[in-house]
């Protein structure tokens, strides 16, 4: 489905020197949706996301947001905000101009630049710290600040590169919760770098997995932690065992494996508590891993100790062969 | 609380070192020359008596305003030059310099001048600047002037450059310094804002420079304040500033009025830099 409104890569590419960091990437963004771009470090995620910004010149291809080619504009007039994963905040400026900073660069008078910054402080529930200079303020305070700073140039997309990395566990699902709503309140499109997917699984609408500078699969986040396309995918995804049965390639998942009286033997090689579960580690004949994960309940019935000889088995149904 | 109070006694042990150098070669001199401040003297003799004379003198002279005024006139343009050529040098450097050892080389370049002594570079003018100097021979060689310029040396021209070769690197420094300290991501953050080059320069590379910007204003500051060979190697002798009184009654032996002149110049100097220190809040740079 397009919508005149919406962001598309057309083989995007990225070279430093004779490195390819991002390599002829081509995808099309649904408008107002959270996307997460997910990798691990060095895949091309956060170069990408600084191309769409502006913050990295462009190789080859090209970016089209609501039908206007932008890899060549300047970042401000791209119709993109960016928020950075240190926040970025001018330390000499108080909240509400760090939050004025882009109205105050266009000339806006004090007045109503202030005001604007207070609806947008609102939003962000930080009003009443807005007159704190920035090192005042705990890192989700930061990073709300961050966020009305972006948002006040009214982006059509706000680009975030790891904004919840900064912040200790507890906090990040907060404040993941509250992207979440602040996407669904504004109707623009999120388009969240990060490099943990239970993140990427918990916020999007659409994940986007990344690998070698290249995109290796998109989707809905079930269909990509359901239905890995490539084995890259099923093993950073988690929860998978990548298994050969007859010469090909099958992800299952690890809840599905049960160990009981009969099916592929193997050695357990590791036994971890999770509390709500319980992962036991195996290794087949042919030396592969295959982790089952019990409810704990079941495994303390019958406990299974590193070294115990098991019997693994699984549903056919469950079996998902992998393209590569 | 034993160990409490030994490790105030460790800390207080620690700082005694330099607790006695800065008493014994700081303090003590101070103290020294403000008691000798208030002692009389005759051209002959000098007489340990408590005595108001010299400070009297001083303040009741014209020539110490107009010396004075004359000291702070160099230091004025001295610093908004250095500022200037400091600043613009230091940005060069610290932003537009992509590669780190490129950095390095340049920084190191800035500095090699300063392997020879302040004199030797000061004198090294003259020979350009004189009557039948470099300067003047080529200006004349390219038809630009028929006369020598006679206020190329021996004038305020000449100590002001003096001054400025010998004290810009005191500002490129400490501002190449606070500006290495700018997180990049803020150059980003205010481009992403949609500020231009010069926004950004005005608006976040400028006060995020003030601490830098004011050390090396201190430094500047201080050093011309307390000058006196530059404006004698350089003026010929003609002009004068603070040093060179101070520096005049000490060879006349008259100790105690150039005590009187230097209590006055340390308090004006002090008085300069604690204005200039609640404007700008230097301490996280040290």
């Amino acid at each position: 489905m397009r919508t005149p409104n919406d962001l598309e890569l057309a083989k995007l590419t990225k070279r430093y020197g004779d490195t390819v960091a991002v390599n002829g990437i081509s995808h099309l963004f649904a408008p107002a949706s959270y996307v997460c771009l997910l990798g691990p470090s060095g895949c091309g995620k956060s170069t990408t996301l600084r191309m769409i910004a502006g913050h990295e010149s462009v190789s080859d291809g090209n970016i089209v947001l609501e039908g206007k080619e932008i890899a060549h504009l300047p970042p401000a007039q791209r119709g993109t905000a960016m928020m950075f994963q240190s926040y970025a905040l001018f330390p000499h400026l108080s909240v509400r101009d760090n939050v004025a900073f882009s109205l105050k660069m266009k000339g806006v008078d004090k007045a109503t630049r202030y005001a604007k910054a207070n609806t947008l402080l609102e939003l962000v529930a930080m009003t009443h710290l807005a007159d704190r200079m920035p090192a005042q303020l705990s890192g989700g305070q930061q990073q709300r600040v961050a966020l009305a700073r972006a948002l006040i140039t009214e982006p059509r997309v706000l680009l975030l590169d790891e904004p919840l990395s900064a912040l200790d566990p507890f906090l990040r699902i907060r404040m993941r919760a509250e992207l979440k709503r602040l996407q669904r309140e504004l109707e623009i499109t999120f388009i969240h770098v990060t490099h943990g997917q239970d993140e990427a699984l918990a916020l999007a609408d659409e994940v986007v997995v990344m690998n070698n500078a290249v995109i290796e699969q998109a989707g809905p986040p079930r269909e990509v932690w359901g239905k890995p396309r490539t084995e890259f995918v099923a093993r950073f995804m988690g929860g998978h065992n990548v298994v050969t049965v007859d010469g090909g390639r099958y992800a299952i998942r690890s809840d599905v494996i049960r160990i009981g009286a009969e099916g592929l033997p193997a050695t357990t090689t590791g036994v971890e508590y999770q509390g709500d579960r319980v992962a036991v580690t195996t290794r087949t004949a042919a030396d592969e891993e295959i982790v089952a994960l019990m409810p704990e309940d079941a495994f303390f019935t019958q406990p299974i100790n590193p070294g115990d000889a098991v019997q693994l088995g699984w549903d056919a149904r469950w079996q998902h062969l992998l393209e590569a | 609380m034993k160990s409490a109070k030994s490790e105030t006694l460790k800390g207080w042990a620690l700082a005694l070192p330099l607790l006695v150098v800065l008493l014994g070669f700081l303090l003590l001199p101070i103290v020294m020359i403000t008691i000798v401040s208030f002692w009389q003297a005759t051209e002959f003799s000098i007489i340990p008596a408590f005595s108001l004379e010299n400070y009297e003198f001083l303040f009741g002279s014209s020539v110490t305003y107009k010396v004075f005024w004359a000291t702070f006139r160099y230091a004025l343009i001295t610093w908004a030059l250095t500022l200037l050529i400091g600043f613009t040098v230091a940005y060069y450097l610290a932003f537009h310099i992509r590669s780190s050892n490129v950095q390095t080389i340049l920084f190191l370049v800035c500095t090699i001048p300063f392997l020879t002594s302040n004199i030797i570079r000061m004198i090294s003018w003259i020979p350009f600047l004189g009557r039948n100097g470099i300067a003047n021979q080529t200006l004349i060689g390219m038809g630009v002037i028929n006369e020598p310029l006679e206020w190329l040396l021996y004038s305020d021209f000449s100590v002001i450059l003096a001054f400025v070769h010998l004290y810009t690197l005191f500002m490129i420094v400490p501002i190449f310094n606070t500006m290495m300290r700018i997180d990049r991501s803020l150059i980003e953050a205010a481009r992403d804002n949609g500020a231009s080059g010069r926004q950004i320069l005005t608006n976040v590379i400028l006060p995020l420079s003030k601490p830098g910007i004011m050390i090396g204003t201190i430094f500047v500051l201080t050093l011309v304040m307390g000058d006196f060979i530059t404006v004698r190697v350089m003026s010929g002798s003609q002009a004068a500033n603070v040093g060179r009184l101070i520096s005049n009654d000490i060879s006349l032996l008259q100790y105690p009025s150039a005590s009187a002149t230097s209590v006055v110049l340390l308090v004006t100097v002090l008085l300069i830099i604690g204005t200039l220190m609640r404007f700008v809040n230097i301490r996280k740079e040290l």
